[in-house]
């Protein structure tokens, strides 16, 4: 059976999850190792007006506790934001200061302003707690649009009324007076709700310091341990790059949250070089509630305005993006670039505004959570367009047909440029699947049952493989966002491919695999896929934003062609043909029209041996290649929700889940579906479920599972998932991507079909049954006054 | 998790004894809620006695009607019972939805009505059925022992060996689940009894677990499901939080005790 491109071959790295033997960042055991514990501050706001450590330093086994102006004294830079964005008034993004520990000020519950060195777990906590902190209380902020308020509490003195940037895309004055034109406008106040990332296993680090060497190890939760080294090097000052391995095992889930480089980290390698032991910290489950970057937490207001035809002539949108207490690394690219450049949508839409404002909150940091701007930007425009479709009277889904994008390439007014895809296509695979056209049916069988049934529509489009790097660097982007791969051929013929992606769950060790075995009909259990350390791949920008298919995978297709070039090369000097006619399939090399063949680990051997090589070729079969993508991928789809609500008790029951998506080539249909059943998930506990909550005191109250809903087993259907594809024409397998679509395409769907169900668009996210409930009895009153 | 002592107790006496001898003791039976709360660092108790290997406080009787369940029977045992599940199956059944397997397979009904979570289903349960509750020093009315969230009637050195109702006519508890905690955000236990309906609250309460006269008063007047509905719920009673508000507890408080209604038939 063939293990290549389109196969469902199993995961080969399931065996060792399955069966316990995967080694993350916790199970590194080094001898003598120590355990750091963090000293948080327990307030929302407070100046630090001094640290007690004697009583800590005294304790059982602590070996120390250090504080914020050791470690900058030490010369331990700030963390800083990577993209770097620019004011509509010409004037660059405040960024405010963020030291690892900090020194005088904290601004969030969490924010780390110590740290306890010792021999154990227990004895570095308990030492932690014996830290005496003399905080002076200040008044806190949690909510981005009262932070913008003249008598808010001020946060960081480089942002005055906590105001990081003012930003625009698009033309105002032609959208405002496209809407003012308008026979019809649609004006929604959205709100995007704050979520925590909860990846099953928690952020870790295990920092080591060798003396003898002057050189540092970090083991840790990275979806891009190369990023972190560079950034830990260049911007941080712990260590140099060539004096620092930066190793991400097995890692179990990041969405997004294990991208950044955070204080613990850098605690963690500047403590290790202090006390010269190996240091470990692992989070609880608190800690990550408290101080993985959350993601979402959008306040929009939109005008989206039809002519007589229902054509949409402009779409005007204001945002309000709270970004937490500090700028995390690629925070100001969320709703910037990542967000309002997706705001046309499926839709052919001549004229788009929109505005943003990134603002301070005494709150956990904000940065890309899976979907990363784009959930937010489809979330707005098919709420809208849904609304739309009900206030016009007219079909939904025939609405969104009648402004979809029809013929590509299509440039959008804000910056994108689209290059494939086949809307109507997904949206008539979708209808068919979700017998769109007996809903009705359904909804007064259903009533007949006292439930109330509803169907909601969301057709996405999301914005992958992030480049390129010329592009992203003029716009303000710190880094490139090409990718790396070297495929190592042994003198066997088996194959090793360093890929400068990451795995944290997407089974690259299968799907890269698989592209490999395509090439030259390898069983991929010859082909070992090698990532996560900075001492093994030379450099790699690390996985997120769905861009390890379409960015990684083409890195290891250039790689190949060369691989495929050279052994063709031998063996055509082997097998004494012309290089041309040398065809390699199946495990074999042969010439074409004739009998005469190699294995392929001849011709790898023959490599190696080098006893009857072409002359001037060296020997060996190993070649590098990087590969800068000319564009984005956009892999889009529609997705159809359907519920039942029980109006006794608000509570929603997803009946159905249909999706249809165009991603492009797909590698492996089993892992794809698997990527779409778990992006769904996410998007429903999203819709249905999952907020962080603060107080007024800037106290999470979301803070354990006990208070945080994740979707469970038994919140979720079984999903319907189907593929219309149309191939990318930038990248050499023609890939989308698909990490992030199920998140980005369901929470619409979710809330359309909901608010279709109770006759109430009034509805925001997590749509728990208390405000379902609540909508109805609303309604009810509504009705009950007419 | 600070230090602790772990003592497993042989009987109610020894367990008693040890607890004399602890520095700041405290009795487990099963763990289900101490444990986690202990591993969060907001309870340091010097010694841990477990309770839950005593035989003598272990096991399920139903005599001529009369339910005894001893203190360290697991949600486990009392859901899987075939006595009750003719005697009473009402109890079995919301045994059967404490928590998740290893919380029913772990915790007791002893320590589940000793803690007294508002948001636990048995004390309800033990409210609506008049259980007694037994101790080492006396048998305590249901209607007496819990005091408000997390308090009981309980003397420091008192602990349950087990609790004994009559079995009602008919019985049934409807809960409506948090959705983070699966707690219930409100839980309604109804039992008719040959002396009159008995109806317990738990989770939507704002001073914790309650009987609700109101509903008792409606479904003795007419033991339906429209009757329960049409009662009025106070919302001053209720509690309001981040999940749900006083209104719509109040709400659930009816729509639980209509389908518990419904269930016990």
């Amino acid at each position: 059976m063939s293990e290549g491109i389109g196969a469902r071959v199993l995961r080969k790295e399931d065996k060792r999850f399955i069966t316990g033997n995967g080694k993350y960042t916790d199970d590194v055991r080094n001898e003598g190792q120590c355990y750091a514990a963090f000293v948080r501050s327990p307030h929302a706001h407070a100046k630090v007006n001094g640290i007690n450590k004697s009583a800590a330093e005294s304790m059982e086994g602590v070996e120390a506790v250090l504080d914020g102006h050791q470690l900058t004294g030490d010369g331990i830079g700030n963390i800083i934001c990577g993209w770097a964005i620019t004011s509509k008034d010409g004037s660059p993004m405040n960024m405010g200061a963020w030291s690892a520990l900090a020194t005088e000020y904290v601004r969030y519950v969490g924010d780390a302003v110590a740290v306890v060195i010792a021999d154990s777990p227990a004895n570095a906590r308990t030492a932690a707690e014996a830290v005496d902190v003399d905080y002076e209380i200040l008044p806190a902020v949690t909510a981005a649009d009262i932070a913008m308020n003249s008598d808010s509490p001020q946060i960081h003195p480089e942002a005055p009324g906590n105001l990081i940037y003012d930003w625009e895309i698009g033309e105002k004055e032609a959208t405002e007076t496209a809407i003012a034109g308008a026979a019809y406008v649609c004006e929604m106040d959205v709100t995007n709700n704050r979520v925590a990332p909860n990846p099953m296993e928690p952020r870790s680090a295990v920092a080591s310091y060798d003396a003898s060497e002057d050189h540092y190890t970090l083991y840790t939760t990275s979806q891009n341990p190369h990023v972190a080294r560079l950034v830990l090097s260049a911007f941080y000052q712990v260590a140099p790059e060539h004096k620092l391995r930066v190793i991400a095992p097995d890692v179990g889930g990041g969405f997004g949250a294990k991208i950044y480089i955070y204080p613990e980290e850098i605690v963690c390698l500047w403590a290790s070089m202090k006390t010269k032991c190996s240091v470990k910290w692992t989070a609880d489950r608190t800690e990550a509630f408290l101080t993985d970057a959350h993601g979402r937490d959008h306040i929009s207001t939109a005008k989206m305005g039809f002519d007589a035809n229902n054509k949409i002539v402009g779409f005007q949108i204001d945002t309000i993006a709270n970004f937490g207490a500090y700028m995390s690394l690629f925070s100001s690219a969320v709703p910037t670039y990542l967000y309002a450049t997706l705001l046309s949508g499926q839709y052919d839409i001549t004229n788009i505004h929109c505005n943003v404002r990134a603002v301070y909150t005494n709150t956990t940091p904000v940065d890309a959570y899976r979907g990363a701007g784009r959930p937010e930007a489809c979330y707005l425009i098919e709420r809208m367009i849904e609304t739309a479709a009900r206030e016009l009277g007219v079909d939904p889904g025939e609405l969104r047909r009648n402004n979809f994008i029809q013929e590509f390439p299509h440039q959008t007014p804000v910056i994108m440029a689209y290059d494939a895809g086949d809307f109507a296509a997904n949206l008539d695979a979708a209808l068919a699947a979700a017998d769109y056209a007996g809903f009705e049916a359904r909804r007064s069988e259903a009533a007949s049952r006292g439930k109330l049934r509803g169907i909601g529509l969301s057709s996405y489009i999301e914005a992958c493989g992030i480049a390129p790097s010329a592009a992203v660097g003029s716009l303000g982007a710190g880094v490139g966002l090409w990718e790396s791969a070297e495929v190592r051929v042994n003198p066997v013929g088996t194959i090793e491919v360093l890929t400068g992606s990451h795995a944290h769950g997407q089974g690259h060790e299968t799907t890269f695999a698989q592209v490999v075995s395509d090439r030259f009909g390898l069983p991929t259990e010859n082909i070992q896929i090698v990532h996560g350390d900075t001492d093994k791949v030379q450099f790699g920008m690390g996985t997120y934003g769905s861009r390890s298919g379409a960015v990684g995978m083409s890195a290891i297709v250039k790689a190949l062609d060369k691989v495929e070039a050279k052994a063709k090369k031998i063996a055509a000097h082997m097998l004494e043909a012309d290089e041309g006619d040398i065809v390699i399939e199946n495990g074999e090399v042969k010439v074409a029209g004739t009998d005469k063949t190699l294995g392929w680990h001849e011709v790898c051997l023959g490599a190696y041996t080098a006893h009857n090589l072409p002359e001037g070729l060296e020997p060996g079969l190993k070649e590098g290649a990087f590969y800068d993508p000319a564009n984005f991928t956009f892999p889009a789809g529609t997705y159809i929700c359907e519920v039942e609500v029980d109006p006794d008790t608000g509570t929603t029951e997803i009946v159905q889940f249909v999706a249809s998506d165009d991603f492009g080539t797909i590698i492996n249909p089993m892992i794809v579906e698997g990527q779409v059943h778990g992006g769904i998930a996410q998007g429903v506990g999203q819709a249905l479920l999952e907020q962080a909550v603060y107080d007024d005191n800037g106290q999470l109250l979301t803070g354990s599972y006990m208070d945080y809903a994740m979707p469970r087993a038994d919140d979720l259907p079984s999903y319907k998932v189907s593929h219309e594809s149309t191939i990318c024409p930038n990248n050499p397998l023609g890939i989308k991507g698909c990490g992030e679509a199920g998140a980005i395409g369901s929470p619409p769907a979710v809330i359309n079909a909901i608010t279709n169900a109770i006759g109430n668009n009034d509805l925001s996210m997590p749509a728990t049954p208390a405000k379902v409930w609540a909508a109805i009895q609303a309604t009810s009153l509504k009705e009950a006054a007419e | 998790m600070y230090e602790t002592h772990y003592h497993r107790a042989s009987s109610a006496e020894d367990a008693v004894e040890k607890m004399g001898t602890a520095d700041d003791g405290k009795y487990m039976s099963g763990g289900q809620t101490l444990i986690p709360t202990m591993k969060q660092r907001l309870a340091a108790p010097s010694d841990l006695i477990d309770l839950g290997h005593i035989d003598a406080m272990k096991g399920i009787t139903v005599d001529n009607g009369k339910v005894t369940i001893g203190a360290a029977t697991t949600h486990a045992e009392v859901a899987s019972s075939t006595e009750l599940g003719s005697a009473c199956s009402g109890i079995a059944s919301l045994a059967g939805h404490i928590g998740d397997p290893h919380v029913r397979n772990m915790g007791t009904i002893g320590g589940s009505i000793a803690n007294n979570d508002p948001a636990a289903d048995y004390p309800a349960a033990m409210l609506a059925l008049n259980a007694e509750i037994m101790t080492t020093k006396r048998t305590i009315p249901a209607d007496e022992f819990f005091t408000g969230m997390f308090e009981t009637a309980l003397e420091e050195d008192e602990i349950i060996t087990a609790i004994s109702y009559q079995a009602p006519q008919k019985c049934a508890y409807a809960k409506f689940p948090n959705p983070a905690s699966r707690y219930a955000m409100a839980g309604v236990f109804v039992a008719q009894h040959a002396d009159g309906v008995r109806v317990g609250v738990t989770g939507a309460g704002s001073d914790g677990v309650f009987r609700h006269s109101a509903m008792e008063d409606a479904l003795n007047a007419s033991w339906s499901s429209d009757a329960a509905a049409a009662c009025d719920v106070d919302e001053a009673d209720m509690l309001s939080d981040i999940h749900g508000d006083a209104a719509y507890r109040a709400n659930l408080v009816k729509v639980m005790a209509k389908r518990a209604v419904e269930a016990a038939g």
